[in-house]
């Protein structure tokens, strides 16, 4: 069927691009997972086949769930995740509503010191930031990791946050202000609402990195009661030896909760992407 | 019960002086316009008023309370805004109903102002709604809705109107002005439309560039403009200014006259023209003639009336409605 804005050939374009974009992506997944069903002379043998009968094992799910504390390293992952996440949120989003909505001295020069912190890796401050830790007695413990996650998060945050607050509209503030509203009841009431499209990419952008972080649980909280699980992960990769179906079955393991965030958030992100571009 | 006193307001944001300098006095009962063209601080003066904005020197008086220090929601006003400013959470019961709850009023109270004020409105029907199912013309009736709701002494409308369509409008302006009489409540009111400033004010704040050029009454603002932006500003089309050395005149620095003081005359008259443009609105017919020595002029006549393009006239002027600007621009007597 032809229609003025649609004709077949290019729609197949379209879908052509996005699917082969769409496998490229799942590839890596995909042969993680299958390969974490196999048993050990069948990855080697053939990586990319499909489970059989013959080739099909449970050798790697029951060493990751027997040997280490793997569903404490889950929970700190979460925990850590979770509190970070939650921390972002709130106090980027207060951040950038006084940034965005009040007027003070050295406004702009504060807003661009808070998104400083995009451009300046904060990995580079490692050996302060652990000083630091072991001078306030937080080393191995989350708290530590949450900090740290916590300041990483926040300019990314602050900065796409500020921009959607602009965007609210000012007389929708004044009224609550006329009704006799709390700034804390515009803020959480009214504005916050507002960006929820804005807040759930930010949820995204700041969750993924902290999930998969390898390098701040390795330095700040080695401990093995405060193993994150990218952490818990790396006791099957040895010197000499690597136990591929703990890792890969770990690995699988550790898409899940992930995931599960992603899909809650997911609606709000597709809005957050496209605010703006579309009206 | 809603006076209004403004002493010296000065407003300043950085280095930019938006007001240099109000002073006004608004009656217990009155409907004052401000009017003026974009950035001439009007919008900054209401707010201001209703404590959205500090001033940076000054005094206000509502009712003969200082109130310079006071929050918004306790200075006894009520603000209607231009994009309508509902909570897209609350339904319209709740939308009206907010202000008086955060005042801890109680309940019975609250829902008498919230019916009394529907039905006046007749939102009634409406009152379970979010704003997000109700119309443009609608959402301005809830917001003026939430603004009686609160019983104020004193209305601020910051150019309610300018959101809604043509025919919206002129219903909306109706509804309005049938508010005032009925409330009898002080209203100020916000507009660049000077067809609602005439049409609705009981007195006109004329504003331009944060200072007041001319407080009248719109006949007064219409026959004896105080100077040549006033007399500019109000009218449409727009008056007539000539060099006043254009018709050998030495008493004044520019003449004005307004489109609807001139005739066309085919024989004689106070300057010679072509034909340029006409435009037929039906009931009135606007004439442009490219004159020899004094510019464009426009000329409105009333009814339906032909005229060739290219052909010459002659226009000529009401000697009683012409004014005279002096070199300060001020209207010379």
């Amino acid at each position: 069927m032809q229609s003025a804005r649609q004709s077949y050939g290019r729609s197949i374009a379209a879908h052509a691009i996005l699917a082969t974009y769409t496998v490229i992506a799942l590839f890596p997944v995909f042969v993680v997972i299958i390969n974490s069903f196999k048993t050990r002379k069948a990855i080697f043998r053939s990586p990319l086949s499909l489970p059989d009968a013959e080739s099909f094992s449970w050798i790697g799910y029951e060493t990751v769930l027997k040997q280490g504390d793997f569903f404490l390293y889950f929970q700190n992952s979460l925990t850590v995740t979770v509190v970070s996440l939650a921390l972002v949120l709130l106090f980027g989003a207060m951040a950038a509503f006084a940034l965005s909505e009040y007027r003070f001295k050295g406004n702009t020069m504060m807003g661009l010191y808070l998104a400083l912190g995009i451009m300046i890796p904060i990995r580079l401050g490692t050996v302060a930031i652990l000083q630091l830790m072991v001078a306030s007695g937080l080393v191995n413990t989350l708290t530590a990791l949450i900090l740290v996650y916590t300041a990483q998060g926040l300019p990314l945050s602050i900065f796409i946050l500020s921009e959607f607050m602009r965007q609210v509209s000012d007389d929708l503030k004044n009224a609550g202000r006329i009704d006799g509203l709390s700034e804390y009841r515009i803020f959480f009431r009214l504005v916050l609402p507002l960006v929820r499209p804005a807040m759930a990419t930010v949820a995204v952008f700041t969750m993924i990195p902290i999930w998969n972080d390898l390098w701040f649980p390795l330095i700040l909280a080695p401990a093995e009661e405060t193993k994150t699980i990218t952490l818990g992960s790396q006791v099957f990769i040895g010197q000499f030896v690597t136990n591929w179906n703990a890792v890969l079955s770990a690995l699988s393991l550790a898409i899940l909760p992930v995931l599960v965030l992603y899909l809650i958030f997911s609606r709000q992100l597709i809005r957050g992407i496209t605010a703006g571009a579309v009206k | 019960m809603g006076s209004l006193k403004l002493q010296g307001i000065h407003k300043s944001f950085g280095s930019v002086d938006v007001l240099k300098g109000i002073d006004l006095e608004v009656n217990d009962g009155e409907f004052v316009i401000f009017v003026g063209p974009s950035g001439c601080g009007k919008s900054t003066l209401l707010r201001t008023i209703a404590g959205l904005e500090d001033t940076t020197s000054g005094s206000i008086e509502i009712d003969g309370r200082l109130v310079n220090n006071t929050p918004p929601s306790e200075r006894g006003i009520a603000m209607v805004f231009q994009t309508y400013a509902l909570y897209p959470h609350l339904t319209v019961r709740d939308n009206m109903s907010l202000g008086l709850k955060q005042a801890k009023r109680p309940a019975a109270e609250i829902k008498d102002s919230v019916s009394t004020a529907s039905s006046m409105l007749s939102l009634d029907e409406l009152l379970d709604r979010r704003p997000a199912e109700l119309s443009g013309g609608q959402r301005q009736r809830v917001a003026i809705g939430r603004a009686i709701v609160r019983k104020p002494d004193l209305f601020l409308f910051d150019e309610p109107l300018s959101n809604l369509d043509a025919a919206l409008r002129v219903n909306t302006r109706l509804e309005i002005a049938a508010l005032h009489r009925r409330l009898e409540a002080t209203m100020i009111y916000v507009t660049h439309d000077q067809v609602e400033a005439m049409t609705l004010g009981d007195r006109i704040v004329v504003l331009h560039d944060g200072i007041v050029e001319q407080v009248g009454s719109p006949m007064e603002l219409y026959n004896s403009p105080a100077n040549k932006f006033v007399a500019g500003f109000i009218g449409s089309p727009q008056m007539n200014f000539i060099d006043a050395a254009a018709l050998d005149r030495s008493d004044a620095k520019t003449i004005g006259i307004r489109p609807e003081h001139i005739q066309p005359n085919k024989k004689s008259g106070d300057v010679k023209g072509r034909v340029s443009h006409v435009e037929h609105l039906g009931g009135d017919t606007n004439l442009y003639l490219e004159t020899e020595n004094a510019g464009l002029i426009s000329i409105r006549l009333f009814g339906e009336h032909q005229f060739e393009i290219d052909a010459t006239l002659f226009a000529k002027f009401d000697d009683k409605r012409v004014y005279r600007f002096g070199d300060d621009d001020k209207t010379l007597q």
